[in-house]
C-alpha cells in the first residue's frame, strides 16, 4: 500500500506539473486498481464496470484541482471511487451484492486488473452531441491519438483553442453522463 | 471509446490546475455573500439609527465576533468538505466552540436576573422576526457558497449543503447585527441561531439535489 501511493502520488504530482507521461501512467495504473475494484462490488453486473471505471476517471481527472498534497492520493482516489459507485448504486436502484462497508482505500489499491472490457455506454456517442469547438478537438486527440499540436495544425484551431476544447468538452462530457443516470 | 482512449485524452488536458482555486471560489462567495446581505439590509431595514453609540458597548461587538466565528469555522470545514477524502480533523469541533460560548453566557445572563424577567429576555422585541431577517440576508451568501461548492467535489452532498447552509446563515447573522436592536446574549442565543439554522436545513435538502458530480 505504502508502496502504491509513494508511485502514484510520484506520477500524480509530476502530471499536475504538466507531465502527460507521467499523468497517463498515473491514470492507466489507477484505472486498473479501479477495474479489479468495480468488478469485485458490481460482481452481479459485470457489463456496467468499464462504464463506471471510465466515469470515475472522468471524474479523478476534472475533479484534480482537489487534491491537496498533503492527503494521501490513495485516499483522495478512494474517495472519488466510493463516490461514484454509490451515486451508480443509488441513481440504479440496486441493492449492493457485497454489504461490507465501503470505509476502506486499500481495497482499492489491494489488487488491479489491465484487461479492459468494452464499455456499454458509448463515450464517441455522447461526444457527437458536444459542440464543433469541443467535439473536434477531442475526437483528433481521441480517434487519431495525435498531440495538441497535431490537432492544432488538422482542425485549424490554435493550439490553446485545442486545450479549452478538450477541457470544456470534458467537463460536458461528464455533465452528459450525469444527466443519463 | 476504449478506456485506453479515455485515457490519452484525459491526459491531453494539462492545462495547469489551481491548488487553491476551492479557497478562492469560497472567497469569492463570501465577499458576494456580505456584499449582497448588506445591501439587501439597507434596502430593506436600514441600520440601527444608534449604531454609532451602540459601538461602544462590548455586545455590540460581542454579536459580530460570534458571527464571524462561526463563518470562519464554517469555511475550514467547507474546504475540507469540498475535497475527496480530506478528514475534517477538528475543524468540526471549532464550529461548536461559538454556541457553546453563546450558550454559556446566556445560561449565566438568565441566571442572574429574577425568574419573571427571564422570558422576556429571551423574546425581546423582535423575536418574531429576527430569524427570518437573518435567513432573508443570508440567500446571497447561500447562492455563493453552493456555487463555490459546484466547482469541488463533496462526498457527503447534504452535509455540504448544510456547511454552505450554515456559512451564509453566520454571514447573514454578522451583517444583521447592523440593524438588530436586540443586546441580550439569551435572545442571541436562541434567535440568531434559529436564523443560521434555517439556511443551514435548507443546504441539507438541496445539497443532494444540486451538489451531485
Amino acid at each position: 500500500m505504502e508502496i502504491v501511493e509513494e508511485r502514484l502520488r510520484g506520477l500524480l504530482m509530476r502530471g499536475l506539473d504538466a507531465d502527460a507521461a507521467a499523468y497517463q501512467r498515473f491514470l492507466k495504473e489507477l484505472s486498473a486498481h479501479l477495474r479489479a475494484f468495480l468488478r469485485r462490488r458490481l460482481a452481479q453486473r459485470p457489463d456496467e464496470v468499464e462504464d463506471l471505471v471510465q466515469e470515475t476517471l472522468l471524474a479523478v481527472h476534472n475533479q484534480r484541482h482537489t487534491y491537496r498534497p498533503e492527503m494521501p492520493v490513495t485516499a483522495w482516489a478512494h474517495a472519488i471511487a466510493r463516490y461514484k459507485l454509490i451515486d451508480w448504486l443509488r441513481s440504479h436502484a440496486v441493492k449492493e451484492g457485497r454489504n461490507d462497508p465501503l470505509d476502506d482505500a486499500d481495497e482499492l489499491f489491494a489488487t488491479s486488473d489491465s484487461e479492459a472490457a468494452e464499455a456499454r455506454r458509448d463515450l464517441g456517442q455522447l461526444l457527437r452531441t458536444l459542440p464543433d469547438k469541443q467535439r473536434l478537438p477531442i475526437e483528433y486527440v481521441k480517434l487519431e491519438g495525435l498531440s495538441v499540436v497535431e490537432t492544432a495544425r488538422l482542425t485549424g484551431l490554435s493550439e490553446s483553442a485545442v486545450k479549452v476544447g478538450v477541457h470544456r468538452g470534458l467537463k460536458a462530457l461528464a455533465a452528459k453522463i450525469r444527466g443519463m443516470s | 471509446m476504449k478506456t485506453d482512449e479515455l485515457i490519452h485524452l484525459l491526459a491531453t488536458d494539462d492545462r495547469p490546475v489551481q491548488p487553491v482555486a476551492i479557497e478562492r471560489r469560497f472567497a469569492v462567495a463570501s465577499a458576494v455573500g456580505i456584499a449582497g446581505a448588506g445591501g439587501l439590509m439597507l434596502a430593506l431595514f436600514g441600520l440601527r439609527p444608534d449604531l454609532l453609540a451602540t459601538m461602544a458597548l462590548p455586545m455590540f461587538w460581542g454579536k459580530l465576533v460570534f458571527a464571524a466565528a462561526l463563518a470562519a469555522a464554517g469555511l475550514a470545514l467547507l474546504r475540507r468538505m469540498a475535497r475527496p477524502g480530506m478528514p475534517l480533523g477538528l475543524a468540526a469541533l471549532w464550529l461548536a466552540v461559538p454556541p457553546l460560548v453563546l450558550w454559556a453566557m446566556a445560561l449565566g445572563a438568565l441566571w442572574q436576573v429574577p425568574a419573571t424577567e427571564r422570558v422576556p429576555l429571551i423574546l425581546g422585541s423582535t423575536w418574531r422576526t429576527c430569524p427570518f431577517n437573518i435567513a432573508l440576508l443570508s440567500v446571497p451568501a447561500f447562492v455563493g457558497g453552493f456555487w463555490a461548492l459546484k466547482g469541488a467535489a463533496p462526498t457527503r452532498l447534504a452535509w455540504a449543503g448544510a456547511g454552505a447552509g450554515l456559512l451564509a446563515g453566520a454571514l447573514g447573522a454578522l451583517v444583521y447585527a447592523l440593524h438588530c436592536p436586540e443586546m441580550a446574549t439569551p435572545f442571541l442565543a436562541v434567535w440568531y441561531l434559529a436564523g443560521m439554522a434555517i439556511p443551514t436545513a435548507l443546504g441539507a435538502v438541496l445539497g443532494p439535489r444540486l451538489l451531485r458530480w
